[in-house]
């Protein structure tokens, strides 16, 4: 596995770890932020041929319908360009939350942390 | 920071995505001081950030007032969102799931409703939209309609 490389342009730091883009959202996400990530991942798995996502989101601490939503379009559009995502580290309160928000992110792959993510992504990918 | 039962209303603006991390931090950091467990916490920041953005691209902007509650039985905190936008027509279909004229996936206000103890919307067609949401500490379990 090759050494994480820094990523140019994100605000929110997308590093790459052989094959696979991970990002680790923490603290507050501005709905900019959140959409330049969106174009930033999408660009990096074609440019780069990554095959696989991991976004880990134990650091945040709210998930509304627009981050929600900007998680599932991120996962859609990574699996037309031919990269699968895994949704890694939500928090308890999170789920609790998004269940009663009527959120439920049917098309998203989840992992309980990053190390179950990876390992679910290399299992499928070969 | 003293957040006692007196009514101390924080009243903060919303005119842009950053505000809106504003107004998450703000009703965060008063649920925690007035007692709310972590998971009704994530709640109510939820819901506050669910209505200040509908303040926000709805109302074309506004503000949030924030008032912490105490009924003698049990502490609580009051969210106002207020905005002179264009008000909403059909309060009815605003309401229900999946119904959106912003983009997003409509569950604004239907998702923030179910997140809280009480809910109210006064609206009028030109007049703006003033959106309360209170919830109260509790050990109960809030009643689930439609289970």
């Amino acid at each position: 596995m090759s050494q994480p490389l820094p990523a140019h342009s994100a605000q929110v730091p997308v590093l790459a770890l052989g094959d696979v883009l991970l990002v680790s959202l923490q603290g507050e996400l501005h709905d900019g932020m959140a959409e330049q990530l969106q174009q930033d991942i999408t660009q990096r798995i074609s440019t780069d041929r990554m095959t696989g996502v991991v976004i880990d989101i134990s650091g945040v601490d709210m998930v509304d319908s627009f981050l929600g939503r900007v998680l599932a379009e991120i996962a859609s559009t990574a699996r037309l360009l031919a990269a699968r995502t895994v949704l890694a580290g939500m928090r308890p309160a999170v789920a609790i939350t998004l269940v009663e928000l009527g959120l439920t992110l049917p098309g998203l792959v989840t992992a309980l942390d990053v190390d179950r993510a990876m390992e679910l992504l290399n299992q499928r990918g070969s | 920071m003293q957040r006692s039962g007196q009514v101390s209303a924080t009243s903060l603006p919303i005119g842009s995505d950053a505000d809106l991390a504003w107004v998450r931090q703000e009703v965060r950091q008063c649920a925690a001081g007035l007692g709310f467990g972590l998971v009704q916490q994530t709640k109510l920041v939820t819901a506050a950030s669910e209505l200040a953005r509908n303040t926000l691209v709805h109302g074309g902007g506004g503000r949030v007032e924030i008032t912490p509650l105490d009924n003698g039985r049990s502490r609580g905190l009051r969210m106002s969102f207020i905005d002179d936008g264009p008000g909403i027509r059909d309060l009815e279909l605003a309401m229900t799931d999946g119904y959106t004229t912003g983009g997003g996936l409509g569950l604004g206000l239907s998702g923030a409703k179910r997140l809280v103890h009480e809910f109210s919307v006064d609206t009028e067609p030109g007049r703006g939209t003033t959106v309360t949401a209170v919830a109260w500490v509790t050990q109960v379990p809030a009643s689930r309609p439609g289970l």
